[in-house]
């Protein structure tokens, strides 16, 4: 456990907040921290920025989530990892989706596949304009940045699974990155699947140790904290019986995914 | 395959035959069938659930863990489904062909005999008592500073238990040999040695305790010395076989509980440092060293330390 200082506290959108602290070291995209704040709980948090200053962006769905998205510049919070596997850098012309927040996972790697001279193709989703995390950051990028927005807003109406499909099937990627919502990336998953296109998806289960003892975070054979985050196509496979559709609560009883 | 090419590394505990010596600790990946069904491809002789209870609970919130010197602190709070809610589980991995010991607690004599039987009857090798829990406060189910309640819960369990049933104790008493006699005039069939030991961990830049639950269990390297004792003064009180636990990483120290007078090694926080691979290579050291040092199988070195 590590407790580091809040930099600096961006506001990405009415319910995103990226909170930067000196660079954790040694990082690789698709690796997450367990983020504690005393009194209130420890949540596994992906990484936005891996470099220094480091970052995680925060959405709010709950009350640690809640109560991370209200520090202020100099606050502290404790830190354990990075840990998880990170993403494998692949493929020339990569096609990366991310939606709502799992945009925020996606970017360091759409940073680095950059860097090592990819093309990569980021598709970037939300339920309206206002919630696109990123868009100035990626924009700035090089890369080829394509939106869908549930309203309509900007870019594609529509789900960002139905315009990822549309995309895939257009053809001309070579390796496929997910990180969203399940359901949404369950979807993007059998698709590309059925297209023969490799895919790494960042999977989210209950975790509590991470370490890789507790088994709070199992899918099938597997624990997301240790095993994962970052599942290739082979392990998804095999997990396909819960993967978008079923999950283990804290009490470890199975129910659904439901989002 | 994972260190079992050799018929040395068989056991028998109480009737029941385990292919090697290795098992990991209740609470370690026990959450669900197909992780313990790797435990078990890794090499596992049997695989111990989660510990179940009468009814499912969540657990306490994080942080559950904490990292200190030469292993953890954990409170996870005995997260489970409960007993009815993992049967399904626990029919899964003996349909897989796995040799299962379920953990499992209760509040009341009536309650432990209920789960008993349940798990006997969904097909459990062998019960796994958990008696002492230290992170679940003022539960009276955790009353293995109790001689007493420990023999009146065993011998009650053993009246109902169609399997061997194992006691596993608290590092946290002032004479656990005491227990243990205790828990073998209950009629127990093997004492597992030990669960972790109480301890706390406090954060000097929050100035605050890390752990949720404030106190938590130490397991890892810093238990084994403490555990390795347990285990030996055990072996001088009773007659039935013991599993000893806390702080196996290595095949070295396996061998080591077993001249102290384990019959198995239940192995949970070694799987944070060398992953599911630690059951095969524990196997694995254990053979060699039979092998090296003329013995025939684990059986000839179980007590082996307190020959004079």
């Amino acid at each position: 456990m590590k407790a580091v200082r809040i930099e600096r506290v961006v506001q990405e959108t009415p319910d995103v907040t990226t909170l930067y602290f000196p660079g954790v070291g040694g990082a690789r995209p698709g690796q997450y921290l367990m983020v504690w704040l005393p009194g209130v709980d420890e949540i596994p948090m992906s990484l936005s920025t891996i470099s220094d200053p480091s970052s995680i962006s925060v959405r709010v769905v709950g009350d640690a989530t809640r109560a991370l998205s209200k520090l202020k510049k100099g606050d502290k919070i404790g830190l354990r990892g990075p840990f998880g596997n990170g993403y494998t850098i692949k493929g020339k012309q990569p096609f990366l989706v991310g939606g709502g927040s799992g945009i925020a996972s996606l970017t360091p790697l759409a940073e680095e596949l950059v860097a090592k001279e990819a093309k990569p193709t980021f598709l970037i989703g939300a339920r309206s304009k206002d919630q696109l995390v990123f868009k100035e950051r990626l924009s700035k990028l090089g890369l080829h940045l394509v939106i869908s927005t549930d309203d309509g807003s900007e870019g594609f109406h529509g789900y960002a699974s139905n315009y990822a499909g549309e995309l895939m099937a257009e053809g001309g990627y070579d390796q496929v990155y997910i990180c969203g919502p399940e359901l949404m990336a369950a979807k993007i998953w059998v698709e590309a699947d059925r297209l023969g296109l490799p895919v790494e998806a960042s999977l989210e289960r209950l975790c509590k140790c991470a370490v890789g003892l507790c088994g709070s975070c199992a899918i099938g054979p597997y624990r997301v904290c240790r095993d994962g985050p970052i599942f290739d196509s082979a392990k998804l496979r095999e997990v396909a019986a819960d993967f978008g559709k079923r999950r283990m609560d804290a009490s470890g009883r199975m129910i659904r995914v439901d989002h | 395959m994972v260190g079992l090419t050799g018929k040395g590394l068989a056991v028998e505990i109480a009737g029941l035959r385990l292919r090697s010596p290795t098992l990991n600790a209740s609470g370690v990946l026990g959450m669900s069938a197909p992780l313990l069904k790797r435990v078990y491809d890794s090499g596992a002789g049997a695989v111990v659930t989660k510990s179940l209870g009468p009814a499912a609970r969540p657990g306490h919130i994080n942080p559950t863990v904490v990292e200190v010197e030469g292993g953890i602190l954990n409170a996870m709070g005995l997260p489970n489904p409960g007993v009815e809610g993992y049967l399904e589980e626990l029919r899964d991995l003996k349909h897989e062909g796995v040799t299962v010991v379920a953990s499992f607690f209760a509040s009341t004599v009536e309650e432990f005999k209920v789960g008993a039987e349940a798990l006997c009857g969904a097909g459990a090798d062998a019960l796994e008592l958990n008696l002492s829990c230290p992170n679940v406060g003022g539960e009276p189910g955790m009353c293995a500073a109790d001689a007493v309640s420990v023999e009146r819960i065993t011998a009650a369990v053993k009246q109902v238990a169609k399997s061997p049933v194992f006691v596993k104790l608290s590092p946290n008493v002032t004479d656990i040999a005491s227990i243990a006699v205790a828990a073998e005039h209950g009629g127990a069939n093997a004492i597992t040695a030990v669960n972790t030991l109480k301890a706390m961990a406090i954060d000097a830049d929050f100035r605050c305790p890390v752990l949720t639950n404030v106190t938590g269990g130490l397991s890892g390297s810093a238990l084994k010395p403490v555990a390795l004792r347990c285990v030996w003064e055990i072996a001088e009180a009773v007659k039935v076989p013991i599993i000893g636990c806390g702080g196996i990483i290595n095949w070295r120290d396996a061998v080591e509980y077993m001249l102290a007078g384990a019959s198995a090694v239940e192995i949970g926080t070694g799987v944070m440092y060398e992953g599911f691979e630690v059951y095969g290579k524990v196997n694995a050291g254990i053979e060699r060293y039979l092998e090296e040092n003329d013995f025939g199988s684990v059986k000839e070195i179980v007590g082996l330390a307190h020959r004079k």
